[in-house]
């Protein structure tokens, strides 16, 4: 794949009389690991639905550029699994074009207990259906990806073992992270985007910036 | 279910025939009230006749059939009327009527159009296909969106779709609504037959039963149905669940 940017230009986005974007310019390097920070409610999740074309922009634009010819996927705040399905059925679901089911079991053998890949995902613990998620996002073609608090109830030693396994998984992809925990951006290395601090009444014309 | 509840039941059974094995006692006519003893007399006179097997195989075959035609129908149309809206505002009046006309109009008009001999097939097509259907819709209305949305971002195709996130959302609406259609098919079925009376079928032999004032082969029939259509409703609920079953595996 070559490398590419996903450029933001300009984007707004309102609910009624809340905005939650107002002319947002970013521009993003794939390869890169970006962490997106910032309190609840602020607007991240808002962002990468847009992103993901699941929502309209008000104003503004967004592009891959130049076009990688892939899209991106996503991690979602929920997990979104196929609770009456298995693991490597999750997984077959979206990533069965590019992987069989021996590589996905070796995959996911990774990240959860091999007991569990064979049980329906509606008996496995909130842990484990995260790492599922994520794994999902990981296996399937795809040339960024949005993780939305993707480390959530997840322990210590899981989590150290999961980011590890997204930095192996993420090479030469574009990585977005929204997260509240300074030591997962560390840990991934992430470089910190809080373009938050603009949306206020008072400075809604200031441009964007990554601090 | 444990043993003594188990216990209970049967003795809370036991209780109710005895209750009405002194009703009928009491009534001493078997003309109006019959007891359990004659019940099961002209039950076991019944079964070993080639006419009691012929008048069950018949009838079962003529609304299983009715009902199989009404839940495949109701499960396709349903699907295309939940994708088209067009078509499931055409729809919404044929079913609104299908719903509310009574069983026997639709019998009459039937007997007038199509004859007796398929009159059972007809009936409970006719009451089972809007069950199916509104079901179905239901269910697909019920689909996760957010699951929708998973599969749009990661392009899941529509085999996928269907199996993974239609799929798991239809099957409750699709047990409870077979449930419900595979009882009301039997009843109206029969119903529909006591009014036609196709020869050799359980209809004809309830109604004979009403000529002859036998009231005792009347409670035998009766049984007759209320056990087969038990059977029906086991039988077909869990092909639905292996069949349901066999499309949740990935090959």
């Amino acid at each position: 794949m070559l490398p590419f940017q996903l450029i933001i230009r300009n984007l707004s986005k309102s609910y009624g009389e809340l905005q939650v974007w107002n002319r947002l310019n970013l521009t993003l390097d794939s390869g890169q690991t970006y962490c997106l920070m910032g309190s609840s409610g602020i607007g991240k999740t808002t962002l990468f639905r847009i992103l993901l074309g699941l929502e309209q922009p008000d104003d503004g634009s967004f592009s891959l550029e130049p076009s990688p010819g892939c899209k991106l996927t996503a991690v979602f705040q929920e997990d979104r699994l196929c609770e009456a399905f298995t693991p490597i059925d999750n997984v077959y679901l979206t990533a069965g074009s590019v992987l069989n089911r021996r590589q996905i079991i070796d995959e996911l053998s990774r990240l959860l207990p091999r007991e569990s890949l064979t049980r329906p995902v509606s008996t496995l613990s909130g842990g484990m259906k995260r790492r599922v998620a994520i794994a999902r996002a990981l296996l399937s073609p795809s040339c960024g990806i949005l993780m939305d608090e993707p480390f959530t109830g997840l322990d210590e030693r899981t989590r150290h073992l999961v980011i590890e396994y997204v930095k192996e998984k993420t090479s030469g992809r574009l990585l977005v992270v929204a997260t509240h925990q300074e030591e997962d951006m560390q840990a991934l290395s992430g470089i910190l985007l809080c373009p938050f601090d603009v949306i206020s009444p008072t400075i809604q014309t200031a441009p964007p910036r990554l601090c | 279910m444990s043993p003594s509840s188990r216990i209970r039941k049967i003795v809370i059974l036991l209780f109710w025939v005895a209750i009405w094995q002194t009703a009928a006692q009491l009534i001493d006519n078997s003309i109006v009230f019959v007891g359990p003893y004659p019940v099961l007399c002209a039950l076991f006179n019944l079964l070993p006749t080639p006419g009691f097997w012929l008048s069950v195989g018949s009838s079962l075959g003529k609304i299983s059939l009715g009902f199989l035609a009404a839940f495949l129908c109701g499960l396709a149309i349903g699907c295309l009327a939940y994708h088209f809206t067009l078509l499931r505002e055409f729809l919404e009046p044929i079913i609104r009527l299908m719903k509310s006309v009574p069983v026997a109009s639709f019998v009459i008009l039937a007997l007038i159009g199509i004859g007796s001999e398929n009159l059972a097939v007809f009936i409970s097509f006719l009451v089972v296909f809007p069950i199916l259907y509104v079901n179905t819709i239901a269910g697909l209305e019920n689909t996760d969106q957010k699951l929708l949305e998973m599969a749009q971002i990661f392009s899941v195709t529509p085999a996928g779709r269907f199996r993974c996130i239609y799929l798991p959302a239809l099957l409750p609406y699709l047990t409870s609504g077979c449930r419900i259609a595979l009882g009301m098919s039997w009843k109206s079925g029969i119903a529909a037959e006591v009014i036609g009376i196709p020869s050799h079928t359980i209809g004809e032999n309830l109604y004979m039963a009403k000529i002859y004032l036998s009231t005792a082969e009347l409670l035998a029939w009766t049984i007759v149905i209320i056990l087969i259509s038990a059977l029906f409703e086991k039988v077909f609920l869990l092909l639905l669940e292996k069949g349901v079953r066999l499309c949740f595996r990935f090959s």
